[in-house]
This record gives C-alpha cells, sequence and structure tokens, in this order.
C-alpha cells in the first residue's frame, strides 16, 4: 500500500519534471522568436520604404536643396568609399601586424601590453574616437577633413583586424611553423610566405568585416569627416558618407528627405549584409 | 615586400646554426634560429608597429584629459555628479547624461540579458543544428546593422507606435494614482526606510518616515507620468536591448560552448531532463562567464551613440519618468560638440573622458571575470 502512495508520488514528480522542462523549453523558444523579431520586422520595414526609392539618380546624382525631389545620395556613397579606402589604408596593415605580433609565441612585455591595448580598444566608444581626432587633426588641420575622418575610423578598425588576424593565427597548427624552420627558412619568410598565405581566406574575412562593421560608423563622423553636398573635393575638405548622410536626412521634416534616409539606409545594409553573406561563404569553403 | 627590407638578401638557409656567421655581422653568431638580418628586421617592424597603437591609446587618453583639463581644475571632480547643463550661462555639470548613460544601459540590459542568454539556450540545447545554424547567423546579421539604421527605425516606426499605443497603455496601468504605483511608493519606502534609520544614528540624515514617504511616492507616481511623446528615456532603452540583444546572445553561446560535454553527459545520465541539465551543468557552471557577457553588453550600451541621440529627445536634465526625453554622455557629445568652444568644449571633453573611464572599467571587469573563468576551466 504504502508502495502505491510511493509509486504516485514518484508519478506525480515526474509529471511535474516533465512539464517544466516542457515549459522552459518552450520559452526558451519564444525568446528565441523574439530575439529575431526585431531582424524581420526591421528588415521587412526597411525593404519596403527603402525599395520604394530605388533608382538609378539615387545613386549617381548629387542631392538637390532639402524639399526639392529628385536627386541622390552619390556624394555619400563616394565619400564612404574615400573614407573607407583611407581607414583601410592604415588599418588593415597595422592590424595585420598587430595580429601578427599577438599570435607570436614568445610573450614578452610589448606583446602583453599590445594585448591589453588592444582590448582596451575595441571597448572604446566610438564616439571617443570621433573627440580624438577632432582634437588630434580637426584643430590642427583648421577644419573638418576626410583624413580626419579616415584617421578615425582606422582606429576603430585596427584592433577588429588585429583580433580577427590574431585568432585566424592562433588555428595554424604548430607543425606548419615547425616545417618551415626545420627547412631552415628564416622566421619572417615562415610568417610571410608559409603561414599568411595559407590564412588568406581567413584574414579575408576578417578585413572584410571590419570594413563592413567601419562602414556603417556615423557618430565618428559627425565631427570629424563631417559631410558636404558636392561629392569628393579633395582629402583636406569634409566630406559626405552615408551613415551621415542618413542621420542627417532623416532629421529633415520634409517627406522627400525621409524617403531618401530610408533608401540610404537599406543600400547601406544591404551592402553590409552582402558583405556578412559573403564571408560566411568563403569560411564554410574552408 | 620582405625582400626589400633588408639590403643583402639573407642566405636562404644561413639561420642555421653553420651558417649564420655573416662576415659583415660583428656580434658573435648566437646559435638558435631566427636571428638571421630579416628576422631582425621583421621583429624590429612588429615591436615597433605595437609600440605605436600603444602610443597611440596613450596619447588617445592624454589629449582628452589635455581637453578637459580647464573643466576639471574649474569644476573638480564633483563635475561627475553635478546637476546643471546650461551653454549660454557656462554652468555645466554632467550628472544628467550620466543618469541617463545609466538608466537607459541598465534597463536595455534588463529587456535584453535574459532574452540573449534564453536564446543562446535555445541554439545551443532545444533548436536542430541546422535550425540553430541559420538562426546563429540571422542573430548576427542584427549585430551588423549599423547603428543609424537602428535609430532611423526608431525614430519612425517605433516612436509612433510607442506615442499611440504603448505609452498610453502604460501610463493607463503604472502611472501615476494607479494600484502599481502606490504600491511601488510604498516598497521604495519600506527599503530605504532602514538606511534613513542607520544614517540618523550617525547624524548623517535627518529624515522623517512621512517625508521620506512622499519623496519615495512622489518618485514612484512620477515613473510613467508626462505626456506620450514618443521620444525618450523607454524608446531608447527598448532600441539599446535590441541592439545590445545579439552581443549578448553571441558571448553567451561562446561561454555555453566552454563547458565540457563531460558535465552535460553527466546531468544526463543521472536521469535529468533537458531543463534541469541546463540549470545545473550550463547555468550553474557558466554563470560566471554569463555575468560577463551581460556586462560586454552593458558596456556595449553605454557607448552607443546613433540610435540612442535620434530616440531619447535630448533634454539635458535628470529624467524623473521614463516618458520623459533625456540625454546619455554619448548623446550630448553627438549633439553639441561641433558647435561648442571655450568651457563649453571642455565640459563635453570631460563628459567624453567620464564615459571612456565608464566603459574601460566595465569592459575590464568583464573580460577579467571571463579571463578568470578561463583559467579556473
Amino acid at each position: 500500500m504504502r508502495g502505491e502512495a510511493g509509486l504516485r508520488a514518484m508519478q506525480a514528480r515526474d509529471w511535474r519534471r516533465r512539464w517544466h522542462n516542457r515549459a522552459a523549453t518552450s520559452i526558451l523558444s519564444i525568446m528565441a522568436v523574439m530575439a529575431i523579431a526585431p531582424l524581420f520586422f526591421i528588415f521587412v520595414y526597411l525593404f519596403i520604404r527603402g525599395a520604394a526609392g530605388l533608382s538609378w539618380a539615387f545613386f549617381i546624382e548629387l542631392p538637390r536643396p532639402v524639399g526639392e525631389s529628385g536627386g541622390g545620395v552619390a556624394n555619400a556613397i563616394t565619400g564612404s568609399a574615400v573614407l573607407l579606402a583611407l581607414a583601410s589604408a592604415g588599418g588593415i596593415p597595422l592590424g595585420l601586424a598587430a595580429g601578427m605580433k599577438l599570435s607570436e609565441r614568445e610573450r614578452g612585455p610589448t606583446s602583453q601590453m599590445l594585448r591589453a591595448v588592444i582590448d582596451l580598444m575595441t571597448s572604446v566608444p566610438s564616439i571617443i574616437v570621433g573627440l580624438f581626432a577632432y582634437a588630434f587633426l580637426v584643430v590642427p588641420l583648421g577644419g573638418y577633413s576626410a583624413w580626419a575622418g579616415g584617421a578615425a575610423l582606422m582606429i576603430i578598425m585596427l584592433p577588429i583586424v588585429a583580433r580577427a588576424t590574431e585568432e585566424i593565427l592562433n588555428l595554424v597548427p604548430d607543425h606548419v611553423r615547425e616545417a618551415g624552420l626545420a627547412l631552415g627558412l628564416p622566421r619572417w619568410k615562415v610568417t610571410l610566405m608559409i603561414i599568411l598565405p595559407g590564412v588568406k581566406a581567413g584574414l579575408a574575412t576578417g578585413v572584410l568585416l571590419a570594413g563592413a562593421r567601419v562602414a556603417g560608423e556615423t557618430a565618428p563622423l559627425l565631427f570629424t569627416a563631417f559631410s558636404n553636398q558636392f561629392g569628393f573635393r579633395g582629402l583636406d575638405q569634409p566630406i559626405a558618407s552615408l551613415p551621415v548622410q542618413i542621420f542627417t536626412l532623416a532629421s529633415n521634416p520634409d517627406e522627400i528627405s525621409r524617403q531618401m534616409a530610408w533608401t540610404a539606409a537599406l543600400s547601406l545594409v544591404f551592402l553590409v549584409f552582402i558583405v556578412n553573406v559573403i564571408t560566411r561563404l568563403l569560411l564554410r569553403r574552408k | 615586400m620582405g625582400r626589400g627590407s633588408s639590403p643583402p638578401p639573407p642566405p636562404g638557409l644561413g639561420s642555421g646554426p653553420g651558417g649564420s656567421g655573416d662576415s659583415s655581422d660583428p656580434a658573435t653568431p648566437e646559435i638558435r634560429s631566427g636571428t638571421s638580418r630579416g628576422d631582425l628586421v621583421y621583429r624590429w617592424v612588429l615591436r615597433g608597429i605595437s609600440w605605436s597603437i600603444i602610443a597611440l591609446f596613450v596619447g588617445l587618453i592624454v589629449l582628452l584629459v589635455q581637453m578637459s583639463w580647464e573643466a576639471w581644475s574649474h569644476y573638480g571632480l564633483g563635475f561627475v555628479f553635478t546637476n546643471q547643463w546650461n551653454p549660454p550661462l557656462e554652468e555645466f555639470g554632467a550628472a544628467p547624461f550620466l543618469v541617463g548613460t545609466l538608466v537607459t544601459s541598465l534597463l536595455a540590459v534588463l529587456l535584453a540579458a535574459p532574452i540573449g542568454i534564453g536564446t543562446a539556450l535555445f541554439l545551443k540545447e532545444v533548436a536542430p543544428t541546422r535550425i540553430a545554424a541559420v538562426l546563429a547567423f540571422l542573430v548576427e546579421l542584427l549585430a551588423a546593422i549599423p547603428s543609424v539604421v537602428y535609430g532611423l527605425w526608431g525614430i519612425f516606426v517605433l516612436a509612433p507606435l510607442m506615442r499611440e499605443d504603448v505609452q498610453p497603455l502604460l501610463s493607463r496601468w503604472l502611472g501615476p494614482e494607479t494600484f502599481f504605483a502606490n504600491a511601488l511608493g510604498h516598497l521604495f519606502t519600506g527599503l530605504a526606510y532602514p538606511f534613513v534609520l542607520i544614517g540618523s544614528q550617525f547624524g548623517w540624515t535627518d529624515v522623517s518616515l512621512s517625508i521620506l514617504s512622499e519623496n519615495m511616492q512622489r518618485l514612484s507616481q512620477g515613473l510613467m507620468d508626462g505626456p506620450p511623446m514618443g521620444l525618450g528615456l523607454l524608446t531608447a532603452s527598448l532600441v539599446l536591448s535590441i541592439m545590445i540583444m545579439p552581443t549578448i546572445t553571441a558571448l553567451s553561446r561562446e561561454v555555453l560552448a566552454t563547458v565540457p560535454d563531460s558535465i552535460r553527459e553527466a546531468a544526463l545520465g543521472l536521469g535529468a531532463t533537458r531543463w534541469e541539465m541546463m540549470k545545473l551543468a550550463l547555468l550553474k557552471t557558466g554563470r560566471a562567464g554569463l555575468v560577463g557577457a551581460v556586462l560586454l553588453g552593458v558596456g556595449r550600451a553605454m557607448g552607443e551613440t546613433m540610435a540612442v541621440t535620434m530616440v531619447i529627445g535630448n533634454r539635458n536634465e535628470i529624467p524623473t519618468s521614463f516618458m520623459h526625453p533625456a540625454q546619455t554622455m554619448a548623446s550630448v557629445l553627438a549633439n553639441e560638440y561641433g558647435e561648442a568652444s571655450g568651457l563649453h568644449l571642455s565640459s563635453l571633453a570631460a563628459v567624453g573622458l567620464t564615459l571612456l573611464m565608464v566603459s574601460l572599467i566595465i569592459n575590464l571587469l568583464a573580460r577579467g571575470i571571463i579571463r578568470y573563468l578561463e583559467k579556473k576551466a
């Protein structure tokens, strides 16, 4: 009799545990849906609003005065390209070098300091980088310039590239390095001619993702590159960029500007997504 | 690339013990690999670049200190906690922005952390591998959307929604004179009273219960007070929570991945259900790492600029209601830095330095926790 009561109690507990399990699993699923839902909403809305303003003119024409329909964001597109090129010219080699330094086996004071600094640099808010570039380049040069904007983006790009490079180089098995050294090759040749070419795809991924991240940065450009309405006028002049243009357009009160803001945002997000998908494919092939 | 950097091309096999005696090298030949001329150049180039990156970072901090010096010498460290910001009168203090930053980040993390960790658990333990891979990629995409696009969505989609639907509802249920606000006021009074009592023993505070209760009631009645404007603290926190959720999910996933399968299998082997296994094996073992992940999310939220600037409403006062427009440290910089000069500019730099320090501390803390965990594992 006691056995039967005990059995029943056990069954009840079992039932309760199973029920808890089911409830927890469904709650977790709901949470996952809640996490993905914003992406879905934002993207669908962005697509619907943005696609309405798509035309060739949007990409190849300069902006018209506020309130006038037509025109495009060609200035912002060339501006973003110039800024990205400037940022990459500094950020990629420096980031690669830093990543190579970090992945070395020896742990001297330089590596340790560098590791700490790269860690800290990734956590510097991007607007602070803007403040720095303002004081460092805008004030001495006497005005907003593409140089200052590119430098700000470079500082943001550098630690991302360094981190990615380090991670990828750490994945290279020791025996590859050892095989090279055993042939009597000097270390620099082993690194530059055996290891780096072997992880080309991985490095490309890191660099592309860093570029995509930097391409969407707005805050550090507000008071470094600023903006202009005319397209590229030289590296010592203010220059437009897609993110800053979106911000400016969104602040304008008229419906035409808003439409352009949505279309520009769609283009930017599309660009970023494409890079993400490409890098994903690159990695999968590896 | 390397060939040009070392004038006499290093002999191909010259770094072995036998071949290292370059006649031009006055130093005694070292007997170890990696001492060819090229290696020396390579090593010094890397070292030089490393130190210039370090110098860049130190320079960033030094320059910010220098720029903000005028403000610090004018107001002292109390600048951070002074509640005033009036550019025309040249009165500056960072308290409104400190409060704005802390409140928005904390609220955002309160919303994002459970969902982020829950999603990580779902991806790791519940979803079939294929679906999990696709979902994880989607979450990564969410992290890749630029801040300004979130801001655009925030102004034109979320803010009207908040204004028309959410905020009226909130003020009806949680606003002044509702059961919620009254109860919260009593709760706050109850929580604060012991401290006031202790304080009065030492003569620090001199507040009677009725005054305390009145203040706490005013605080809680005001939390959802104000006209539904759409833009404000609550909207900014919501946008922020959507933005940091992918960060928390990705980091939590990494933490969960470090829990060895053997622990998982041990729990399941003892007859634990899947949920019990998650509680025992994953959440308990990964506790410290998850805290680190959430802290990194807070750090990200604090530095976030554009989306917040676009939806927070930009008012330089300490908000007393979640409906109120406010300002964060990052957003005031974005709004005012371009047109500031003199003490105003210096004060903004001081705000920037404060923001930088807070972010660095939070990130160091988070990384410390994660590293400690890794060392223990």
